[in-house]
């Protein structure tokens, strides 16, 4: 008993230290950010914060998807950054968001690989048998999965290659069953393929983006953050110079250029 | 409106009564030996075998599934031993669920076995000895009559713990329909596409399962469902 209540004590008081609020002088947001983010925000999150070191900005990676829905219940995200603009804008439409739905980015899709020399390779390729299994985001509900089945479709190999496809959860599973080797080739975001993790691997050749619909990426600032500045300023500095830059460096067409093409 | 349960459903459905049959029929048959050895040893290892048997009760699924994953791909040993074996790799398949259901469920089946061999006694089985039974037949016509609650338990709980596996079929699935596309993967699947009815019905189909496997678990008379 006495040992029982020893432990407990030691719980009690670590858990009072784990939760006493630490001091902290400047604000603190949570974003909600596609997977194919991953590199390119994590950039932009440190250069923002070189000038405001007291803020505190959380980002959280996953599916689009799964952030739509959790918004809907409550989440506490203050910014949400959408592989498809269109779940953004449906968040704005049913009154979660705080500003109107602002596009960053336009996304390419690249076949990638680890195990062999993907530059040069092209869709056809995908034919050969020593590729056992092609990685591909899940396109129900994956916007860069969407956009690999319809340019699967498009080059007239869906039918071809379906009994060979694994889907990945987002497009960061997807490029992760490709790095261990578990699949020879995906088709995964120019932005992870240009990480310097994976960049080193077997290479990456573009999809025509004519063979698919444009991945147009939007973010909302949702309801809950309105009264937070430093979710604005965040907001502003995305669309800003320098987080352009970083934008560009990993591969993001940006929304303007897109539509002067 | 429209039916909310596809054919795709179904065959979620059918893969995953699948997936739990052959782990639980696995389960038992290597669940069995390792059960009556911790139940009859006195060896310094009986304390780090069973530690090992139960880690799956508090690891993360996704450590499990994490190291499934690198070992039974192409660089892995597991990997490479498959691939020798002329069978490929094992990740996105069938059997490589089987593989991830095993370690998985194993506590849940090797322990009201081991519970149940343990209550079984040295008494019965010296009785047994006496009356010049070898060890097999002592085993089958003792032992297993005896503890024969304790291993309907065990496939009970092994059976309907892998249908509610999730994090290691994620990680290590890939998601193939009537392949690696479990019920509970094509739950995740439809609240991600906000399909809430197509959700609702797998969801609440789970929710009917999983009560009534209790309910006949602790329904049983004088069934001890767990030590």
């Amino acid at each position: 008993m006495r040992v029982l209540s020893r432990v407990l004590a030691i719980l009690v008081c670590t858990t009072a230290l784990l939760c006493s609020p630490a001091a902290q002088a400047g604000g603190s947001i949570m974003v909600a950010a596609a997977a194919d983010l991953k590199f390119a925000m994590d950039e932009i999150v440190a250069a923002f914060r070189k000038t405001r070191p007291d803020d505190r900005i959380e980002v959280i990676y996953g599916s689009s998807g799964k952030f739509h829905t959790q918004i809907q219940q409550g989440a506490p995200f203050d910014l949400y950054f959408s592989a498809d603009i269109a779940f953004a804008k449906s968040l704005e439409s049913e009154g979660f968001a705080a500003s109107p739905t602002r596009p960053y980015a336009v996304g390419r899709i690249v076949l990638w690989s680890n195990s062999r020399d993907a530059s040069n390779m092209k869709l056809e390729d995908l034919l050969d048998p020593t590729i056992v299994k092609i990685a591909i985001a899940n396109p129900r509900h994956a916007p860069y999965g969407r956009r690999a089945e319809e340019a699967l479709r498009s080059a007239g190999l869906w039918d071809k290659v379906q009994d060979r496809l694994v889907l990945g959860e987002n497009i960061a599973q997807t490029a992760q069953f490709v790095q261990t080797g578990n699949a020879q080739v995906g088709i995964i975001a120019l932005a992870l393929a240009l990480n310097p993790t994976l960049v080193k691997a077997g290479g990456y050749a573009l999809i025509d983006d004519a063979l698919h619909e444009p991945l147009e990426q939007g973010f909302i600032v949702t309801r809950q953050a309105a009264s937070k500045p430093l979710a604005v300023a965040f907001a502003d500095f995305i669309s800003g110079p320098e987080a352009r830059d970083i934008m560009v460096r990993y591969g993001f067409v940006l929304p303007d250029e897109a539509s002067t093409n | 409106m429209m039916p909310a349960f596809s054919s795709a459903d179904w065959a979620a459905v059918w893969l995953t009564f699948k997936l739990a049959a052959t782990t639980t029929v696995i389960l038992m048959i290597v669940g069995t030996p390792i059960a009556w050895w911790l139940a009859r040893t006195r060896s310094k290892w009986k304390g780090p075998v069973g530690a090992l048997v139960a880690l799956p009760l508090v690891l993360p699924p996704t450590v499990l599934g994490f190291y499934l994953l690198v070992a039974m791909g192409p660089h892995g040993p597991v990997g490479k031993f498959t691939t020798w074996l002329g069978i490929g790799t094992l990740p996105f398949t069938f059997p490589g669920l089987v593989v991830g259901s095993v370690f998985y469920s194993l506590p849940f089946v090797v322990q009201p076995v081991q519970n149940a061999f343990e209550t079984v006694g040295e008494r019965m089985l010296e009785a047994a000895a006496t009356l010049r039974a070898s060890p097999w037949d002592t085993f089958f016509t003792v032992v297993v009559p005896l503890a024969k609650p304790g291993f309907i338990t065990a496939a009970i709980l092994g059976f309907a713990h892998t249908v509610g596996e999730f994090g290691v079929v994620l990680m290590i699935g890939g998601n193939i329909p009537e392949q690696t596309r479990v019920v509970s993967v094509a739950i995740y699947d439809h609240v991600e596409a906000l399909e809430y009815a197509e959700a609702h019905v797998l969801a609440g189909g789970m929710l009917v399962f999983s009560f009534v496997v209790l309910l006949m678990l602790y329904s049983r008379k004088g069934a001890k469902v767990w030590k």
